[in-house]
């Protein structure tokens, strides 16, 4: 094994920046794809959750659908569709940047898992709260954004939790599709500067870093919401 | 660029020297990583559950630290250190398949973990109760209820490890993306084999998750 040589960090990558500057913008890019994908993940799965539990036919077998076909095809192969296929189909979409349709092919497949999570947490409630919002002449929008959907939430937030980490990983994939985030970092500047140990240790601990401090920003957030009486609380 | 999709370029020819190879690698890859990772999986939740502290620390931080890390990152790092340890390149192919079994066991142990707890107390004290060892318990009272008890989990997280296969293209070993993508490149339609690639997977993906709904509920049924 060849000696570990740090300084790389500081030399040129010949394009007028430094390893680490390159690396500095590759985290920006790992974290923006995350977080803008958790935000879209979070609106899409939450609404095709809430169509999986509604009793109309039409919607609940569209959440149904949505959520196969998202749940059923890799991550990798699903930012391909964005980026290669889906602009020869509709041509407009050549002008948005490869960024954002990693964003929403990564939100996207991400919401199919959140879609679960949020009928799960819709189902463990009592059916008698549906039925008493209903009873007080509520319409059944009114029932899930007044009686269901604020205890659904808070019951489904330590999911979340995990959810938020998966995506930090997941986003990883977006190298796939020429967006500069880490992993993309590290394959490229591994071989440029034949240092792959000292770029992979790097870029490994930036995903600990990462991945670490989503975890306690959702556990805050987990702890903060916690509904009295159930799992969870009381700690 | 036209905007029509020209699949004309598929045949039987076309399937059988491009998509083939590549499937059989992903299936391969999945089957082996699979039983390896069940194995060592086991094996990790019995050290962590062992109550030995020199068992259960280096356990809990092989799984932790494998499972905080993405696995593309842990592709390439295995890419990398293999022929660094061992003085010569395995080939993309099989450092993906040790890549995946060490990768995975982290994960399937989680399973096996849920599963052992899931088996009564009682039967572990009755087992000690009528003179069985340790091992005996495990092997004859526990272990084959947890497995049984886990087995949609398990074979959930086997379709999702078919789908992380796919990975492997970040090292560029040939798996079944990769025979669609070459022969995108070769036909130069590339469009087309991606929307392909994503309706095999989806095929195979779908009608297996089909199958453990199905054996979920006859499990549940016999319960």
């Amino acid at each position: 094994m060849g000696k570990l040589d740090w300084n790389i960090f500081f030399q040129d990558t010949g394009g007028g920046q430094t390893y680490l500057q390159w690396l500095m913008h590759a985290w920006g890019w790992t974290l923006a794809v995350a977080l803008l994908a958790l935000v879209i993940a979070l609106a899409v799965g939450s609404l095709i959750g809430i169509f999986r539990t509604v009793p109309n036919k039409a919607l609940s077998f569209f959440g149904e659908a949505w959520t196969e076909l998202f749940r059923n095809i890799p991550l990798i192969v699903q930012l391909f569709i964005w980026y290669f296929v889906l602009p020869r189909i509709f041509p407009p979409l050549t002008q948005v940047p490869g960024f954002l349709l990693a964003v929403f092919g990564l939100g996207f497949f991400t919401s199919a898992r959140i879609a679960e999570q949020v009928k799960a947490g819709i189902q463990a409630l009592p059916k008698g709260q549906r039925y008493a919002g209903l009873a007080m002449g509520l319409t059944l929008p009114q029932t899930y954004r007044y009686v269901i959907m604020p205890m659904a939430f808070r019951i489904v937030i330590p999911p979340l939790t995990s959810e938020s980490m998966n995506i930090i990983k997941n986003s990883s994939v977006a190298f796939a599709v020429q967006v500069s985030e880490l992993l993309f970092f590290a394959q490229q500047a591994a071989e440029e500067t034949s240092q792959g140990v000292v770029i992979y240790l790097v870029v490994t601990v930036l995903y600990f870093i990462s991945a670490f401090v989503i975890n306690r920003i959702a556990m805050f957030i987990e702890h903060k919401l916690v509904v009295p009486g159930t799992v969870g609380a009381g700690k | 660029m036209n905007a029509a999709l020209d699949f004309s370029f598929v045949s039987w020819s076309y399937v059988s020297s491009f998509i083939v190879k590549g499937l059989i690698f992903s299936v391969e890859l999945t089957l082996i990583a699979a039983l390896g990772g069940i194995v060592i999986g086991t094996l990790l939740a019995l050290m962590r559950l062992s109550g030995k502290k020199w068992f259960v620390a280096p356990a809990a931080a092989y799984v932790n630290l494998l499972r905080s890390v993405p696995l593309a990152m842990v592709i390439l790092w295995f890419f990398l250190l293999i022929p660094l340890l061992i003085g010569r390149s395995l080939g993309a192919e099989l450092s993906a398949i040790i890549t995946f079994t060490v990768f995975e066991a982290a994960y399937y142990s989680e399973v096996m973990r849920a599963g052992i707890q899931s088996v009564p107390k009682g039967q572990v004290s009755a087992g000690y109760a009528v003179g069985m060892t340790y091992k005996q318990c495990m092997q004859l009272i526990v272990l084959p209820q947890a497995f049984r008890n886990m087995l949609p989990v398990l074979l959930t997280q086997t379709i999702i490890l078919f789908q992380d296969t796919s990975l492997v293209y970040v090292i560029g070993a040939y798996d079944l993306l990769k025979g669609f993508e070459v022969s995108g490149k070769n036909f130069n339609r590339p469009a087309e084999t991606y929307l392909l690639a994503a309706v095999v997977y989806f095929v195979i993906c779908f009608s297996l998750s089909m199958l453990v709904r199905r054996l979920r509920a006859k499990i549940a049924i016999i319960r």
